[in-house]
């Protein structure tokens, strides 16, 4: 599904490297995580996958089933399938939370050639999935994200997952400011897309998000490369011991 | 240096193709108003109050030629239940007025009032201009005064069923109209009023609002689509205790617009909201001159002005806030902000404060900035076209000064239209 070769990126405006030849391939159906010291390079690497500005890519590549995504605008890479659950949502005023999904959903399907949602049918569908986040009906009518607290931010994340439906699915710390409810909530929304179709690459501090979201493997990210990949076990070593062991034992 | 004299001949040779109508009540307020002008003289380009708008073509003894915008697009307010006056090329246009019989107001053609000696609107014509004059000089509204040929007055007596339209058509490459409206509120009494519609090749126009104690004024108006205009337009309100005067206006495309607005709060707890949002590329000028004086106790103004601007165009906002002596409680609030599509267009901003009162409470703020890039990824990330998110982002900003506008369904067809418009240029 993605996969990701010797992938080096810097700053575009400083002469900052902050990827430094991450490997990564997630087959269809898997999820993968990601967990790591801070500053290590998560972000960045969904970032660059996702077309933000500000980044060049010196080396190495990045394809989602074949397709070579460094070549494609954001839009075209989220019309090919790719989604980001930001680790800090943008908040946009004077722009409904409907109208944006709605333009979203829309947009994707037109740029696949599908016929365009009814406004009847959206209705229907958004309130259906923002029921079963919790997400209430003033937080969809309001401007998106504005004002949301920290964990409506990241259920309306989820809940964008679940209208754009993606292949892969890129959770940004989605898990951090949730409470142990909210948690469970994103975990069942995240649980409900699990398909064989479809990847997940979870980047997350704590272990207990993956009690949830059980993954298929765990990456160790630090200073800008995988430095050690494993099964669910790897999570539990660094909820006990911290990354000291993990990167003396590589360095 | 020769300066007051080439004022004086510019002015002169402006002049020279007009002629003061005579006769009626109007005249006397007529031949005030120009020799006001003479003692001012046509701006220039050096008059401080001009510094950020060229006058000359509106100084110009030709008018300049525009063409004419042909649309098929459905007209604004169409579908609001209305009484429509239909002016052409500044020229009222009977045939196409509804007529102008309304429960709870009386419409006058200016020229037909003209013909009596007494009149209400004697006391109002002219006498809000003056009053607007100081201390700042607002020649071309006193030329407008002097010259109208055209124009409505307005009396409203109690509160009409429906809003009042004053539509302006566009016809001759080359038409010059000078437009005058008086209108008159009672006291409790309660209106509307909308315009729309390309007026003319040149376009002067002045409106004179008399709202009395307890009178509620709401105004909405559109400029544009027509492009190659020369527009001046004044505003001179004065407002009387408790009474409420709301303006908005949407500017859309015009090589140059300038709108001036001097509201008078002369009355005790009396509130004025003005609001604009312009739209403005490629060769286009416009300018907001804002002048609100507070001469009354616990009085509120609130100005909200939005200009998105691209591929070179110039806004201008010049907002004043004049607090007198005495005039405690004021609430003075001033915000005018744009978004810059590019760096080739421009926003030129001078808020002002002058307070001569202690206990008040005035803000203004003015902001200038560009897209925000991480709404604008955001957006994108989601699949959403950069051209589709722009006008997104667009839309969301004009639409703070869109909502100043009470009746949502009014708002809503500014918005509606305004979503076509961005879609359009490209
Ligand atoms: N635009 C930028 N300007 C300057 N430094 C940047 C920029 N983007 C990223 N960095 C730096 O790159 C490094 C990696 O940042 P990144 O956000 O990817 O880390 P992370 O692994 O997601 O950390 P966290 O766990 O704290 O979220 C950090 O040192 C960060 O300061
Ligand atoms: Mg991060």
């Amino acid at each position: 599904m993605l996969e990701i070769k010797n992938l080096h990126v810097k700053l575009e405006e400083e002469e900052k490297q902050i990827l430094k030849g991450v490997d990564l391939m997630i087959e269809a159906g898997k999820v993968h995580a990601i967990m790591g010291p801070n500053g290590s390079g998560k972000s960045t690497l969904s970032y660059v996958l996702s077309g933000r500005g500000g980044y060049e890519v010196t080396e190495g590549s990045a394809t989602m089933e074949g397709v070579d995504l460094l070549e494609l605008e954001p839009e075209e890479r989220a019309a090919a399938g790719l989604f980001l659950a930001f680790q800090y949502p943008v908040e946009i005023p004077g722009v409904g939370n409907m109208t944006f999904l709605r333009t979203a959903v829309n947009a994707q399907r037109k740029a696949r050639g599908q016929e365009e949602m009814s406004a009847a049918e959206f209705l229907k569908v958004v309130r259906e999935r923002a029921k079963s986040l919790k997400i209430d009906a003033d937080m969809l009518k309001r401007p998106v994200n504005v004002g949301f607290s920290g964990g409506e931010k990241k259920r309306n994340e989820i809940l964008q997952m679940a209208m754009l439906e993606p292949k892969m699915c890129i959770l940004d710390e989605t898990d951090s400011g949730l409470d142990v409810d909210a948690m469970k909530l994103v975990a069942d929304g995240v649980n409900a897309l699990r398909d064989i179709g479809r990847g997940f690459l979870v980047i997350t501090h704590y272990q207990r998000l993956l009690d949830h979201i059980q993954p298929d493997v765990v990456h160790i990210m630090a200073d800008g490369r995988i430095v050690k990949s494993g099964g669910p076990e790897l999570a539990l070593e660094v909820e006990h011991n911290g990354y000291a062991d993990i990167l003396s034992e590589v360095a | 240096m020769a300066k007051p004299e080439l004022k004086h001949s510019a002015t002169q040779a402006r002049l020279a193709g007009l002629t003061l109508p005579a006769g009626g009540w109007s005249e006397p307020a007529r031949r005030d108003a120009l020799s006001r002008l003479i003692a001012m003289g046509l701006p220039q380009r050096r008059d401080e109050y001009w510094k950020y708008t060229r006058p000359d073509a509106l100084v110009d003894p030709a008018t300049p030629f525009a063409a004419v915008l042909t649309s098929d697009e459905i007209p604004l307010f169409d579908h609001v239940d209305r009484l429509q006056i239909v002016f052409v090329d500044g020229v009222f246009d009977a045939d196409a007025s509804d007529d102008l019989a309304l429960q709870g107001v009386v419409i006058e053609r200016l020229a037909e009032t003209a013909k009596s000696e007494i009149h209400w609107a004697k006391a109002v014509y002219g006498t809000l201009e003056a009053r607007g004059q100081k201390p700042v000089e607002r020649p071309f509204a006193a030329m407008n005064t002097a010259f109208a040929t055209d124009g409505v007055v307005i009396h409203v007596t109690g509160k009409p069923s429906k809003p009042i339209n004053l539509i302006y058509r566009h016809r001759s490459e080359s038409s010059d109209a000078i437009l005058h409206h008086v209108i008159r509120v009672d006291t409790g009494a309660e209106a509307t009023i909308l315009e729309n519609g390309p007026a003319a090749a040149r376009f002067n126009k002045c409106t004179e609002i008399d709202v009395a104690d307890g009178g509620v004024l709401h105004h909405v108006r559109a400029q544009g689509r027509d492009h190659e205009r020369r527009a001046v337009t004044h505003m001179f309100a004065r407002l009387g205790e408790e009474s409420v005067f709301k303006s908005f206006t949407l500017t859309v495309n015009g090589m140059l617009t300038r709108n001036e607005c001097v509201i008078e709060l002369t009355g005790d707890n009396a509130v004025t909201h003005v609001a604009g949002a312009c739209v403005g590329d490629g060769d286009f000028h416009h300018d907001d001159t804002v002048f609100i004086t507070h001469d009354a106790v616990n009085c509120e103004s609130r100005q909200v002005f939005k200009k998105v601007l691209r591929n070179g165009a110039t806004g201008v906002f010049q907002g004043k806030i004049l607090v007198q002596p005495g005039a405690q409680k004021t609430d003075g609030y001033q915000i005018s902000q744009s978004l810059l599509l590019d760096e080739d267009s421009q926003f030129l901003a001078k808020p002002e404060l002058e307070i001569y009162a202690d206990d008040v409470a005035c803000s203004h703020g003015s902001t200038s900035g560009a897209i925000d890039e991480d709404a604008m990824f955001y957006l994108r990330s989601r699949g959403v076209p950069e051209s589709t998110a722009t006008d997104l982002l667009t839309l969301a900003f004009l639409a703070e000064s869109v909502d100043e506008i009470e009746n949502k369904a009014l708002a809503d067809d500014i918005l509606a239209r305004l979503q076509g418009w961005l879609a359009r240029r490209r």
